[in-house]
């Protein structure tokens, strides 16, 4: 095998000590967002305050690890001063990137800060060369980041076609649904995904488990899953429960728990021009991330030097204990 | 919208339901623990104010924790102004909003940051049920800490820190333990 | 600019696959007989289906048209493979057509040419209103999670920068995209394989949860809510926000119905209650929700009115 580009492992952060962890196991930038609703992991207990985010940068920086600053959800009308607050003082901070979503917020963030790095967040929803280079044309975005629905030849093909850089998930949760696009979680919360950051928000899940052990999980009033005592179980969202239908019973509609791992991909992805690899997982523990980011650090060091890395020890992370593909694959995922 | 829609204030347990020898046992007199406990939840206090800012609302909230191998509960109700940490005999009727159940173990490695709650969820060796919103405020705050709660708790040991530590090494070294 | 144009009613595309003589026989109704200013056609959810309606579309167009109805054409919600990017660009780059864009790829292939902006695009807050308006659109449908106090700020905005606002208001609400489609799914099928299975629901396939409670509805790549969006009650609460356009996303029974009922209320012939009593009557076999409105869970119906 012969020697690839090397690309960037981009890796989460929820809190100033996953973002230490990270970096010490490997990471080239870890994105992180601020408290509150501006980004799509607004979770009890998650995220950083600003001088939380002043100390990370530097922090970051001291060892060559970038800062990207995740801004990736939508305000609704009334209230995008708090998202322009998010891209002002993430940019004062000093962070690498912001990563937006909204477009009307990427045309904020053009205007106020043309110099500063902006790349289009995966909830942006961009899929097709021509949306993407709709944005590029507009707003100047450095790197887009990939829904993930597409295979690595039609990824070969955006990244022909676009004149910007590309980030592939290549790890973590994935949800069904289109991202930018769901209200799944609104319409039975009524906390929405886009304009609160949100999905299936704590305060409304509620698990009850019956004398044989069988776990119902419910979001709000509608139980989206029963787990009989043998079975995994995953995260407790719409897109991954199972529901009847008059053809079909008790199955996943959408997705099973599951979750995304590219690892043997990796090669054809970075063969595909990929710029940047991105895993998933905000709100997951240091843990979580210390394991998954120095796994992904030696696949990522080993293939660009041209040798073919043990990558079987990832599986235990995933939810659902389940892996795939996903749509990355083939096109008979969808 | 209130955000308590679906938690469960005055769910309360009494430990009927642990599987295992233990309920077959007499009471232990756990209230010598007390003052211990009082002493480590105090002191992690005092050390770590941010874990309380992470936590926002749900430092109110009583976390019921059950090592459902021993035959005790620990009640911890982080709140800033009097934090507690209570022990108590399996069959005692205890409220609580949030009940967090799992081997000593996998608890004790979770404390210690060694392992990633929401993996020990999704095979089922954590059980959670209550408020998740306080879980997941609690399960956050504790990961934001640099030096683990397992680690403050040997702390408070004083001098036989050392030797906690290393007995609480031994308990979560992966592999078969009998707690 | 001020807006004060006066409220009209518009027919949102037929999402379903419906068999393509129905399609066509339904818009032919709706070109003779109902009282909607503008009609939207498209195929929005499956690029596979829009081959299937072709055929009739010259004729639906004249005859719309005939019958005094702006036709607007929807592009694609999604782009991902080959075949949607050439009918994204098939329908977007036409030139002399009014065109809805679903998909940042249309604007791309709209190079500014007045335009519509579709419920799809996310047009959530004034930046993103105006960004669109300076690029050239000139109608706007919000998302439909899009609540109240959002539509009042924006129908502000728009009447000050000249754009129309336009809002579902009837019919089931689209909730989420996918690029895999669910239809094929529950058929043990693929997208690429699905032999259009879709055409047996049309009005989507219920999904009923474990407990066997409906819960949503399944077209295609996208999923719909189970309950029917009727803001009937909030209508002049909706077009004293300022907005213009009031959208009826069609169904295959009580659609024309449903257009005599707010068209009643539109011209003072009915009042709500007597309207709401009409839709009640025509509606499809689901309930009425309206909590999207209030800041409530989609699902729920709101009797009172009440924005507490």
């Amino acid at each position: 095998m012969t020697q690839l580009f090397k690309p960037e492992l981009v890796c989460p952060a929820g809190t100033p000590a996953s973002l230490r962890t990270a970096v010490e196991a490997g990471a080239d930038a870890v994105y992180c967002g601020f408290q509150g609703p501006t980004n799509a992991r607004n979770f009890p207990g998650l995220n950083f305050t600003r001088d939380e985010m002043i100390t990370a940068v530097d922090w970051a920086h001291q060892r060559g690890a970038k800062v990207l600053s995740a801004i990736n959800s939508f305000p609704t009308a009334g209230r995008t001063q708090i998202w322009k607050d998010a891209i002002d003082d993430a940019v004062s901070i000093g962070v690498d990137a912001a990563i937006i979503a909204d477009i009307g917020m990427a045309d904020y963030m053009h205007k106020s800060h043309p110099d500063h790095r902006m790349h289009l967040s995966v909830q942006a929803g961009a899929s097709s060369p021509e949306a993407i280079n709709f944005y590029c044309e507009r707003f100047d975005i450095k790197r887009v980041v990939l829904p993930r629905i597409l295979t690595v030849a039609e990824i070969k093909k955006v990244h022909d076609e676009i004149p910007c850089e590309i980030e592939a998930f290549v790890f973590g949760n994935i949800g069904m649904m289109a991202e930018g696009r769901c209200a799944l979680t609104n319409y039975v919360t009524g906390l929405s995904t886009n304009m609160d950051g949100v999905c299936s928000p704590a305060n409304f899940v509620n698990y009850e488990e019956d004398e044989n052990l069988n776990l119902t999980t419910r979001l709000g009033e509608f139980a989206i899953d029963c787990i009989s005592c043998n079975e995994n179980a995953g995260y407790p969202t719409i897109c991954k429960g199972r529901y009847n239908t008059v053809h079909k019973q008790e199955y996943y509609a959408f997705e099973e728990p599951i979750s995304l791992n590219l690892t043997a991909l990796l090669p054809d992805l970075m063969k595909a021009g990929v710029t940047a690899l991105k895993i998933e997982g905000r709100q997951r523990s240091r843990a979580y991330v210390r394991s998954v980011v120095s796994e992904f650090r030696g696949a990522v060091d080993a293939y660009s030097e041209g040798k073919y890395p043990d990558i079987s020890n990832l599986l235990a992370l995933t939810e659902g204990q389940k892996e795939t593909q996903g749509a990355f694959r083939s096109k008979t995922w969808r | 919208m209130t955000s308590d829609n679906f938690s469960s204030d005055n769910r309360s347990i009494n430990g009927n339901g642990a599987n295992n020898l233990s309920r077959f046992l007499p009471p232990l007199p756990v209230f010598i623990l007390q003052p211990l406990l009082n002493h480590i939840v105090k002191t992690v206090a005092r050390r770590h104010p941010e874990l309380f800012a992470r936590l926002g609302d749900s430092c109110k909230k009583r976390y019921l924790i059950d090592p459902y191998n021993l035959p005790i509960f620990l009640l911890l109700q982080p709140d800033p102004d009097h934090p507690q940490l209570r022990i108590y005999n399996r069959g005692r009727n205890v409220p609580y909003d949030v009940f967090i159940s799992g081997t000593f173990k996998t608890l004790l490695r979770m404390i210690d940051g060694q392992t990633d709650s929401d993996a020990l969820f999704f095979n089922r060796q954590l059980k959670v049920t209550g408020n998740s919103e306080a879980v997941v405020a609690l399960r956050n705050a504790l990961d934001n800490m640099d030096a683990t709660l397992a680690q403050d708790v040997a702390s408070c040991f004083g001098p036989l820190s050392k030797p906690v530590r290393l007995l609480i090494d031994r308990i979560i070294k992966p592999g078969k333990t009998t707690l | 600019m001020t807006n004060q144009i006066s409220p009209i009613l518009t027919l949102g595309p037929v999402l379903y696959n419906w068999p393509a003589e129905t399609w066509r026989d339904f818009y032919l109704k709706i070109a003779d007989e109902a009282a909607v200013e503008k009609v939207y056609l498209g195929e929005v959810i499956c690029s596979k289906r829009a081959p299937l309606f072709d055929p009739h579309l010259e004729q639906v167009v004249t005859r719309l048209e005939n019958g005094g109805k702006e036709v607007i054409f929807s592009t694609l919600s999604e782009t991902t493979s080959n075949i949607d990017r050439k009918l994204m660009k098939k329908i977007a780059a036409s030139e002399g057509f009014n065109i809805e864009a679903n998909d940042v790829s249309a604007l791309w292939h709209i190079k500014g040419r007045p335009h519509t902006i579709g419920p799809h695009m996310n047009a959530y807050n004034e930046e993103s209103m105006k960004f669109f308006t300076t690029n050239g659109a000139t109608n706007i449908c919000l998302p439909p999670e899009m609540p109240a106090v959002g539509m009042k700020n924006l129908g502000k905005l728009a009447g000050e920068i000249g754009v129309d606002l336009e809002v579902q208001v009837y019919g089931r609400i689209g909730l989420a995209l996918s690029a895999r489609c669910y239809h094929a799914r529950t058929w043990d099928r693929t997208k690429d394989s699905c032999k259009f299975i879709c055409d047996i629901d049309c009005d989507g396939m219920d999904l009923h949860t474990l407990e066997g409670k409906p819960f949503l509805t399944i077209n295609g790549i996208q999923t719909q809510s189970y309950t029917c969006l009727n803001l009937i009650n909030e209508l002049d609460e909706i077009i004293a926000c300022g907005v213009t356009g009031l959208r009826i996303s069609p169904h295959s029974t009580g659609t024309l119905e449903t257009i005599e009922a707010f068209d009643g209320v539109l011209n003072k012939k009915l009042s709500a209650e007597e309207a709401a009593v009409k839709l009640e009557a025509s509606r499809i076999n689901a309930p009425f929700s309206n909590g999207f409105y209030y800041q409530k869970p989609g699902f729920e119906w709101i009797s009172n009115g009440s924005h507490d």
